[in-house]
């Protein structure tokens, strides 16, 4: 079953075009990660996605809901987390998750039930009493992916989720993530860092506005490394970053 | 629908709590009126002879005259601090978890406006109660018969704002919207002196004066402080609130905003 369905997809800011002819799939349950570097239109087909912009050209639908025509329902199956954070520092983590909670419409008793549920992924629930400012930005991360997990979406998206973070906090994210992709959850991962994809993993590589490959990074990478089959695809124009160094 | 109320609710009470935790903003927010009410009005009023005209009976002192200006004022630099949160919020990132919502776009920007306008009559009436302890007192049932007036003042000058945000893209762009929104607005108004006091000085600037949403908004506040209503202003005042929240809502539609021709969001 397809979880997110990127049809013909292309967008451009007046004469300078973000993305052409875009086109991919994501499988239910997959974790499938966006590679590409830097500019290559990962934020705007994130936009996209989320509704934050809207193109006339292409067809996105998520969990069979098309974005175009029916926005609330396909709104109501996402799970997003942005590059930027988007916390309200000095709220608790709790007031944060049950805010969201409440702009999504949920209400009553399920409001803490989903919250405490959504901590315990993450293994974050001791950390509920906690104002966001006194976390650190693996903990603040950590939070995030849970308070996107509150309204309990489908399809999880992350935008450079591991950004500014180091080593350790990076890891740890990438393993959370990759569990609730193998507890059912359908992820869709951006990032230009190619340690952060497993083999079993779907890829799909952006380069200035287009698809240039769409298999798993084991069969991308072939005999050699995932990093030296993205270099081949983008290096010519832009060198790829490996390691949170760019 | 009762998610709707659920999202208003959260988001009422979120901007509330925002604005207790900033007490610079509460303060000054009460202080700026009170400047005027104290020390420009009591130096205008031996300048100013006033004549009676409505809804006053009898010669007013200027301090009570220019009291539902300051309340207009209010509601307006409030209405402008509430657009400049949501241009930070857009800067910051956290105005996408709004706007990512399945919620209508339309009805979570209503909530926001209507969070900003229950910020403003709250501080509209700490000034009224600071204003009734220094001896300028309205009717007693003024204060009851002006609450949907402010209501209605209050959603039309913060759908302004939310005009305003989905236009200035940049915080720094905020200083022109003080020259060029907040001042022309709060000056060419009958806030400081009637119409005809206007005319004295030129029919032209009666004209703009008499056109200006503001003065409409004041003269609403005005009336309905002495239990009055004066009808044309309350129509202006609606038709205002109705033409500013539709273009907001075209600012921030996605599909037609003017997001579109900027960079990715």
């Amino acid at each position: 079953m397809t979880a997110l369905s990127v049809q013909n997809v292309s967008y451009a800011y007046g004469p300078k075009t973000a993305l052409d002819d875009v086109s991919f799939e994501v499988g239910a349950g997959r974790f499938c990660a966006l590679l590409g570097p830097n500019g290559a239109g990962k934020s705007t087909l994130f936009a996209l996605l989320t509704r934050l912009l809207v193109t006339r050209r292409g067809r996105i639908a998520v969990a069979g809901h098309d974005i175009a025509t029916s926005p609330r329902s396909a709104l109501s199956k996402i799970g997003v987390i942005f590059q930027q954070s988007t916390l309200d520092l000095d709220m608790s983590v709790a007031r944060n998750m049950s805010y969201f909670a409440a702009l999504h419409g949920i209400s009553g008793r399920a409001v803490q039930t989903r919250i405490d549920a959504a901590l315990d992924r993450l293994d974050m629930r001791e950390r509920a009493g906690e104002k966001v400012r006194s976390l650190n930005g693996g903990h603040r991360r950590r939070m995030e992916i849970a308070r996107a997990l509150v309204h309990e979406p489908e399809v999880l998206l992350l935008d450079e989720a591991t950004v500014g973070l180091d080593t350790a906090a990076r890891l740890a994210i990438t393993g959370h993530v990759h569990d609730l992709a193998e507890a059912g959850l359908t992820v869709f991962w951006a990032t230009h860092l190619v340690d952060e994809i497993r083999p079993a993993d779907d890829v799909v590589v952006l380069h200035r506005g287009r698809v240039r490959a769409r298999e798993t990074a084991g069969s991308l990478a072939g005999e050699g490394s995932l990093t030296d089959a993205f270099m081949a695809m983008t290096a010519a124009e832009a060198p790829p970053s490996v390691g949170g160094v760019p | 629908m009762k998610g709707y109320l659920v999202a208003l609710q959260a988001i009422t009470l979120r901007e509330a709590q925002r604005f207790v935790h900033q007490r610079g903003r509460f303060l000054s927010a009460l202080v700026r009126p009170l400047v005027w009410l104290v020390v420009f009005a009591a130096g205008f009023r031996a300048a100013l002879g006033l004549s009676i005209i409505p809804p006053y009976q009898t010669y007013i002192t200027y301090e009570v005259y220019i009291v539902p200006g300051l309340c207009g004022m209010i509601q307006l630099f409030n209405g402008m601090q509430s657009s400049l949160s949501l241009v930070y919020d857009q800067e910051m990132g956290s105005m996408r978890l709004l706007l990512t919502s399945p919620l209508p776009r339309g009805w979570l920007l209503f909530c926001k406006l209507a969070a900003g306008v229950a910020v403003s009559l709250l501080q509209v009436y700490v000034f009224l109660a600071i204003a009734a302890a220094f001896g300028i007192e309205m009717p007693l049932w003024g204060y009851v018969a002006a609450f949907p007036a402010l209501v209605l003042s209050g959603l039309m000058l913060g759908a302004l704002g939310l005009l305003v945000s989905s236009t200035v893209k940049q915080f720094e762009n905020f200083a022109g919207v003080m020259n060029f929104v907040i001042f022309p607005m709060f000056f060419l108004s009958t806030a400081l002196y009637p119409l005809w006091k206007m005319a004295e000085s030129s029919d032209l600037l009666r004209d703009i004066c008499a056109v200006n949403p503001f003065t409409q908004a004041v003269e609403l506040i005005r009336f309905a402080l002495y239990g009055q209503l004066a009808l044309w202003p309350l129509l202006w005042v609606i038709l205002g609130f109705v033409a500013f929240f539709g273009l907001a809502l075209l600012g921030y539609d996605p599909a037609k905003g003017l997001r579109m021709r900027r960079g990715p969001p």
